[in-house]
């Protein structure tokens, strides 16, 4: 499997990272890397095999769907790196 | 002898007869953090804590732990207290709340130090060189990495810099680091201990555990911070034992495994006499030893470095410079393009090298097209080293095995290749694979002086026979006796 540099802008761009010029080249040569030696799961027959998602026979751990007390407003937004009152303030979302 | 080379149970002990304060343990630990950090680097933000005026917790509730302190690693919330996961998208965060097992620790008396131990930047990595404060130094030998990720806890505890911490282990960060600082270290099973408020790397992978001087402090804090939380639906409700009982308990009879795959070549020539010893000190004490194989083991390592990564990938979208941490410079008050382009700059700036590595890594193994060939098959070669471990524990007590094919390395070793670094995992990664537990110990050292860690996996929610062979072992050796001399 090729990894191209134009592979790694473009999951760069689905993560949404800015990548440098540099970091595309150096990265685009490393993950090649990575991917050439994970290749190597390709030799194992799984066609009869289930995947394992989750190591716990844990379903669907569920509480009742009743309202108790949460994390304050002013605590939950004491972290905020911008803020004006109850909102996280952001760069313009809709045009 | 100074009060912060002591165990905790020494303490305990030493509290229970009036023989000191935790004031005092609290004063030994602070002049010996002022020595030595500065040279071994274990702690983050020393200079803007408010460990200067930290006295200790004696409310008295649960007194187990009677006022002694406890180091945290940089990614469990400390509710008040700065927890950056040492990246600088990070910066400045101050969780609202505490951690389950803060929580726990501090209704038994433990007083929470201020100031958090280094760890590799979210997790990512082995060996302590990704943080942003830059790297812990193995205190037995400086211009040597602690391991990692957590290895401002392990170097903490070697050096006694701290009586006892906790780490977190994704793929072997707290038993690596463990082993390469001469500690005891122990992942627990996975869902024994609450995740809630360890921040996040990989879901069904992480686990929180203790990072001690001997066996018997690591069953003693494994008793405070076990059980069931309704907080972490991923936590089990199985009953927590008393871990201490299982301590002096005969091992004759017991029936190890060890799995020929961890034998092999490239692995130090010293790493494996000192197993061979450690193997023969087991038999002599009763212990029936015998070869077996874990016939997929050299798959272990890609089968991580696809699931770990893909689900951080998941963990880490929440880092956008929103709602707290760092956010870039170019995209604050009204300079931002738009917001992806926030959040482009924020995470392009904010993460390190590795995190980001390991982000587009993730990313590419759970994207349209890749998905099949890359998660979907890591997902079904898990299922292949889980039957492996599974038949094993269906004969054997306990599989034993070096926790790493090299003592410590030096710093800058590795650093320029990742596949390298990643490949020093191979013998704790399956453990989070599988869930199962696993404890690292001393089991020798190199002729440089370097320390040897062996590691003792069993079954889910076996953590009892682990405390059951290590304490046997360690109690007719005397590795854990050994103190580095920082230079």
């Amino acid at each position: 499997m090729a990894i191209t540099k134009e592979t790694v802008e473009y999951v760069a761009h689905l993560a949404r990272i800015a990548l440098k010029p540099k970091e595309l080249e150096k990265f685009s040569g490393q993950l090649q890397d990575i991917i050439n030696f994970i290749d190597k799961l390709k030799k194992l027959d799984i066609s009869n095999v289930n995947p394992t998602s989750h190591i716990l026979p844990l379903e669907n751990v569920f509480r009742e769907d009743t309202a108790r007390e949460s994390l304050p407003l002013d605590k939950a937004l004491m972290n905020a790196p911008c803020r004006k009152g109850n909102f996280f303030v952001v760069p313009k979302v809709i045009e | 002898m100074e009060l912060n080379t002591l165990t905790g149970h020494r303490l305990i002990d030493l509290l229970e007869e009036n023989k000191t304060t935790p004031q005092q343990i609290i004063d030994s630990l602070k002049k010996r953090i002022y020595e030595a950090d500065p040279k071994v680097k274990a702690y983050v933000r020393l200079s803007d804590s408010h460990f200067l005026n930290q006295t200790p917790n004696t409310k008295h509730q649960t007194p187990i732990l009677a006022g002694i302190p406890i180091s945290i690693k940089d990614n469990i919330c400390t509710e008040g207290y700065n927890t950056e996961c040492c990246s600088k998208i990070l910066e400045g965060f101050k969780p609202p709340y505490d951690a389950t097992v803060i929580r726990k620790l501090k209704k038994a008396d433990a007083t929470i130090l201020d100031l958090k131990t280094n760890m590799d930047e979210f997790a990512f990595g082995s060996s302590t060189e990704n943080s942003f404060f830059g790297p812990t130094h193995n205190p037995w030998d400086l211009e040597c990495v602690p391991g990692g990720s957590s290895g401002g806890s392990a170097a903490a505890v070697a050096a006694d810099e701290a009586i006892w911490a906790l780490g977190s282990d994704t793929g072997g960060s707290i038993r690596q680091p463990a082993s390469f600082c001469g500690v005891v270290g122990l992942k627990p099973t996975y869902g024994r201990v609450s995740r809630y408020g360890l921040i996040a790397f990989a879901s069904s992978l992480d686990q929180i555990g203790p990072i001690t001087k001997d066996v018997r402090d690591c069953a003693i804090l494994m008793n405070i911070i076990s059980g069931y939380d309704a907080f972490d639906s991923t936590s089990v409700n199985v009953e927590v034992p008393d871990y201490t009982k299982s301590l002096g308990m005969d091992i004759k009879g017991i029936k190890i495994a060890i799995p020929k795959e961890y034998f092999i070549e490239g692995m130090d020539p010293e790493v494996k006499s000192a197993l061979e010893e450690a193997i023969n000190k087991l038999k002599a004490l009763g212990c029936e030893c015998s070869e077996i194989s874990l016939p997929h083991t050299e798959y272990a390592v890609p089968v991580y470095y696809i699931i770990a990564t893909a689900e951080a990938s998941s963990n880490l979208a929440r880092f956008d410079g929103v709602q707290y941490g760092f956010r870039a410079q170019s995209a604050r008050a009204g300079k931002a393009q738009s917001l992806i382009d926030m959040y482009k700059k924020t995470r392009g700036e904010g993460f390190g090298e590795e995190a980001k590595r390991r982000i587009i890594l993730g990313t590419f193994a759970l994207s349209h097209g890749y998905y099949d060939a890359y998660y979907l098959r890591a997902l079904k070669v898990r299922t292949l080293i889980k039957k492996d471990f599974d038949a094993a524990f269906k004969e054997f007590d306990c599989i034993i095995t070096p926790t790493s094919p090299t003592p410590a390395f030096k710093i800058g070793e590795k650093i320029e290749d990742p596949l390298k670094m990643y490949l020093s995992d191979i013998y704790t990664i399956s453990v989070n694979l599988t869930g199962i537990p696993g404890i690292s110990m001393p089991c020798g050292f190199t002729k440089k002086g370097l320390p040897v860690g062996m590691q003792i996996l069993t079954k889910s929610f076996g953590e009892e026979m682990l405390f059951r062979v290590a304490y046997t072992y360690e109690q007719n050796t005397s590795w854990h006796l050994e103190k580095p001399k920082i230079s």
